[in-house]
């Protein structure tokens, strides 16, 4: 069972990979996070000056959800300068840099800096539901908007594909797919986390994260994720690769978000429940089940859905 | 279970400790062993990593020094006023039945080291607690410790007002150079004081568990925030609790932390 495979030229030894947001500040976590089985890892989202995140609390949970409004920290350029350069001084597995902005120009700025640095891939972070005081809504809500960020962050990436990360809080997000592969995508991120959710303290009636709102995911949101995955991919027509995340906590839900469309999978959440050696499990789960289905080249299952 | 979501509770009791230490106890448990974490919420102000300083499974405490923005709002609540609580996270203090203990507190650490020397007397272990503070008016929990059978209690101050002038790390230092020998150190306090006790372990060869303190968002392995290089592990997953061999092979240790933004600063 080969759970391999080549997307625009970059090799992966499996199909998962760490998601934006979770761990993923120092080269040393990252490398802790291949360690453990991951096939790539994405770093968390890079600003062009330094970002304050919320204050706590940031990052909350029940047994059936997550909330987080960690609120995208970032000391800036010259930390990601370092840490990336120190990962890719022996570079043990594919890297995904996040980036992000609130405004155009500096998506442009930091894309330029950020692929000088030479990373796999660049993900273009135009969907975090929990900075829109500052932020505004996302772009990915907008087929123009995101359609613009695509155009102009294409123009400065030279040869490093750029994934646009994609919100699931949007009427048609096959629309917003399009829109972006028509300005020059060479694939997607599908999807960010969903809402923005909230949760009350009962005794103190307040909202107990601090920004009020967050992001919400966990398991219960993967058929959620899964129906955007196909969409983007029947919208595109299958032609781009797609970095499917949104409540991955096992190896079946990794198949199921391939045969949906999905090259890669994205993990974030279940680290929390399973573990940091998550990655390696759920590869484990993928190779049992393709052994006993007969599947010898994980790549066989990419949309492969019947309908 | 651990408990991820914050849930506020009423301060049941506040004890003025020093001048700018207080405990809060509330009448709920977080099954929290010696040397975990809770994360305390303070609505509308923030939230932070605490030391659980006493959990019998009926009652918690909480011991804190008014330092930051958010203790200092922390230290004008009164019994009634609600707190937020989640956990108990991390790792904690481990120790086998009768050994011969040396806890070393510093500051604040006292209030967990308590805790410790609390259950670990119950697996009757030979338990000296050597507690260190500035001065006479920053010593904390000694009429507890003082108190609790099994423990032999060693006092040191910087200045000398009470017990041994100096380190506590000295203290204990200068006893086992004069024969004294111990299973295994247990300490938690400053990070210099944790890198003292981290040498007199190398030196001379006996275990110690640390407590190590770092920026934490998440408390369960999530954020990111409190991984130390180069072994890229959570402090609130690995740690904070941690043997003093995975310490040495720190290089942020007694070096440097890092902010929220993930920035370094030296110490």
């Amino acid at each position: 069972m080969n759970l391999s495979q080549k997307i625009l030229n970059v090799e992966f030894s499996n199909p998962t990979v760490l998601a934006s947001g979770i761990w993923g500040i120092t080269a040393s976590s990252w490398k802790r996070v291949v360690e453990n089985g991951a096939g790539g890892i994405t770093t968390k989202s890079l600003w062009i000056r330094e970002h304050k995140g919320h204050p706590n609390p940031t990052v909350i949970a029940n047994e059936h959800w997550t909330l987080n409004a960690v609120g995208l920290p970032d000391a800036g350029p010259q930390k990601a300068r370092e840490e990336i350069g120190e990962y890719l001084k022996d570079k043990p597995a594919p890297l995904i840099a996040n980036i992000v902005a609130g405004k155009v120009e500096d998506f442009v700025a930091i894309a330029e800096i950020i692929c000088g640095l030479g990373p796999d891939f660049l993900e273009v972070n135009i969907s975090c539901p929990n900075v829109e005081d500052e932020c505004g809504k996302p772009f990915a809500c907008s087929a123009p908007d995101a359609k613009k960020v695509t155009e102009e962050v294409k123009k400065v990436s030279g040869d490093v594909p750029i994934f646009i990360k994609l919100s699931p809080n949007v009427d048609d997000i096959g629309a917003i797919a399009v829109a972006c592969a028509e300005a020059g995508a060479d694939g997607f991120t599908a999807v960010n986390t969903f809402g923005p959710g909230m949760a009350i303290d009962l005794k103190s009636r307040q909202p107990i994260l601090a920004n009020k709102v967050g992001g919400l995911s966990g398991p219960g949101l993967k058929p959620i994720a899964v129906r955007c995955i196909h969409d983007v991919y029947k919208a595109t027509g299958g032609k781009l690769p797609i970095i499917g995340t949104g409540g991955v906590h096992t190896g079946e839900d990794a198949l199921e978000m391939m045969i949906a469309g999905a090259s890669l999978v994205g993990i974030g959440t279940s680290i929390g429940e399973r573990g940091q050696d998550v990655f390696k499990k759920v590869c484990d789960e993928m190779n049992e089940w393709c052994e006993t289905e007969g599947v010898s080249e994980i790549s066989e299952l990419i949309g492969s859905m019947s309908e | 279970m651990q408990n991820r979501l914050p849930t506020t509770y009423r301060i049941a009791s506040v004890k003025k400790e020093t001048a700018d230490v207080q405990t809060f106890t509330f009448e709920v448990s977080l099954g929290a062993r010696p040397g975990q974490f809770g994360m305390i919420w303070l609505p509308g102000v923030d939230e932070v990593p605490m030391s659980i300083a006493y959990d019998d499974g009926k009652q918690l405490k909480i011991t804190f020094f008014a330092v930051g923005d958010m203790t200092k709002e922390l230290a004008k609540k009164k019994e009634g006023d609600l707190v937020g609580l989640r956990g108990p996270f991390g790792t904690n203090y481990e120790w086998k039945k009768g050994q011969k203990l040396a806890l070393l507190a510093g500051g604040y650490g006292a209030a967990p080291m308590y805790f410790t020397a609390h259950e670990a007397i119950k697996d009757n272990c030979d338990v000296h607690v050597f507690v260190g503070a500035r001065s006479k008016d920053h010593l904390l929990y000694i009429d507890e410790l003082g108190s609790l059978k099994g423990v032999t209690l060693h006092v040191a101050t910087d200045d000398g007002s009470e017990g041994y002038k100096g380190y506590n790390v000295n203290q204990l230092s200068e006893m086992i150079e004069g024969g004294e020998s111990f299973d295994e150190f247990l300490a938690c306090g400053p990070e210099m004081m944790l890198k003292a006790v981290s040498g007199i372990s190398s030196d001379k060869k006996i275990p110690s568990q640390l407590s190590l303190e770092r920026y934490m968002k998440c408390g369960y392995g999530l954020c990111g925030n409190c991984v130390v290089d180069p072994l890229g592990i959570r402090l609130c997953i690995d740690g904070p609790v941690i043997n003093n061999d995975i310490c040495v092979q720190i290089t942020d240790f007694g070096k440097y932390h890092r902010d929220d933004v993930g920035r370094k600063h030296e110490f």
